[in-house]
């Protein structure tokens, strides 16, 4: 094998390097607008599921426009903040912030069964990190319409579950106010009584993932109480 | 290189460096490289099929450049060129699927990645492509990227029939009308620890049907 002078090596390396980087950077930029695509695709198609309409990758931004209509954004006292769209609210950077400088999305949709429908975001963590979704409740601002949960990397099987059918399904009816009162969505290990308003069953193997999505209902629909209570009336 | 013999495209020679990797010479069930992600992506035939191709198209294209270059590479940074070549294919790899097959890189999540560790590329770049001419090199990487893909390919099937009642997301077992007999998808089969059980059992397959490759 021949052997090469050093300087022959620094020139090799840095003409390497500077070659990759800037193959990578051209792919970076060319790929962005695909992906930033395929993101708001799935946020929207999110959205779709927690009101319980199915959508598939090409009919969503159909779909999205003919039943989520409407979007405002909210203050922690329930007033209205100008200014925002609440599509591009990232959730996770709100929080971050003070309860009283974030801002909470809302949306609004109208499905099929002429039921008027507010969609809530929410986001927590789970066991390996962060879980999300949304969350729909009817007009009365109190029965669960439908929610939709994901995750970034639950175990499957165990903690992966919360985004299947089978648990979403539970939270269908479910309440979040007991006489006036925020009381939030339990999950009970080991199973809830059927007849519990504010429980669901827990995930087998899936504790911690479980506790995780009960603090995640908790702590993001608190938030929206002073707006409940105040659209209630 | 001009006084050597021209070599026909597909020389038996090159022929049985595409077939050697498929059978005798299998990366996972034979030299039992890159288990880890035929653990980790194997509960889904669909995911299972992309890593596959990736893999082989990251093995091929990363033998191929390596080759290309190989009297070029100073002998002293071979392996920080060779996963610098890796990383690179790898990463465009992953911005691809993340443009275009996104419900897919959502699944394979960070093993796309780990696609740079898989000591398959690694071993073939060492192995192989730092001795051999371009063309025999690329096929040297779809042969191996072949062997390990259909191995997770068979293993992905058995555990989503099992697992999940399902070939490719279709739900044969429902639609066959075997649940209605009390039959119910086995959970284990979907844990990581079942799909090691699998390949152990192709092991052994394979070997008592090749006498060739048993240990004396």
């Amino acid at each position: 094998m021949k052997q090469f002078s050093n300087r022959y090596i620094f020139i090799f390396s840095t003409v390497m390097v500077v070659a990759v980087a800037s193959l990578l950077s051209l792919a970076a930029t060319l790929f962005k607008p695909a992906q930033e695509k395929n993101l708001e695709i799935e946020k929207k198609r999110s959205m779709l599921e927690s009101i319980g309409v199915s959508a598939t990758r090409n009919d969503t931004e159909e779909l999205y426009d003919k039943y989520i209509t409407e979007s405002f954004v909210l203050n922690y006292k329930g007033d209205p903040v100008e200014g925002v769209d609440a599509f591009t609210v990232v959730l996770r950077n709100e929080q971050k912030k003070k309860i009283e400088e974030q801002d909470l999305p809302v949306f609004r949709a109208f499905p099929d069964d002429g039921e008027k429908v507010l969609i809530l975001p929410v986001e927590g963590k789970g066991l390996w990190g962060p879980i999300y979704g949304y969350v729909s409740l009817r007009s009365d601002l109190n029965t669960i319409y439908g929610v939709n949960f994901d995750h970034k990397g639950e175990t499957p099987g165990l903690g992966a579950e919360i985004n299947t059918t089978r648990f979403e399904s539970m939270f269908k009816g479910k309440k979040l106010f007991e006489n006036g009162k925020f009381v939030s969505i339990k999950v009970h290990k080991g199973g809830a009584d059927p007849n519990d308003i504010h429980g669901v069953d827990a995930i087998s193997g899936g504790t911690i993932t479980s506790r995780g999505l009960e603090k995640m209902l908790f702590d993001c629909l608190s938030k929206y109480n002073d707006y409940f209570n105040k659209t209630r009336i | 290189m001009s006084n050597m013999e021209k070599e026909p495209m597909f020389s038996m020679k090159n022929i049985k460096t595409l077939t050697g990797p498929l059978n005798k010479n299998n990366p996972i069930t034979v030299q039992v490289l890159g288990i880890c992600s035929a653990l980790a992506v194997t509960v889904k035939l669909k995911p299972a099929i992309v890593m596959a191709l990736s893999v082989t198209i990251v093995v091929a294209v990363s033998n191929l450049v390596i080759a290309a270059m190989r009297k070029y590479i100073p002998d002293r940074i071979r392996i920080i060129v060779q996963l610098v070549v890796i990383a690179t294919l790898v990463i465009l790899v992953d911005q691809f699927l993340k443009a275009y097959v996104f419900d897919v890189s959502k699944q394979l999540s960070v093993f796309v990645g780990l696609i740079i560790t898989n000591c398959i590329i690694m071993g073939r770049l060492e192995a192989f492509a730092m001795a051999n001419k371009p063309w025999p090199s690329f096929i040297d990487g779809l042969g191996n990227g072949g062997g390990y893909g259909i191995i997770l390919i068979v293993v992905a099937f058995i555990r989503e029939l099992l697992g999940s009642g399902t070939i490719y997301g279709y739900p044969v077992i429902e639609k066959l009308g075997i649940y209605k007999t009390g039959y119910e998808n086995n959970g284990m089969v979907i844990l990581p620890p079942m799909a090691l059980i699998l390949i152990g059992l192709i092991i052994w397959f394979q070997r008592s049907r090749n006498k060739e490759l048993i240990e004396k």
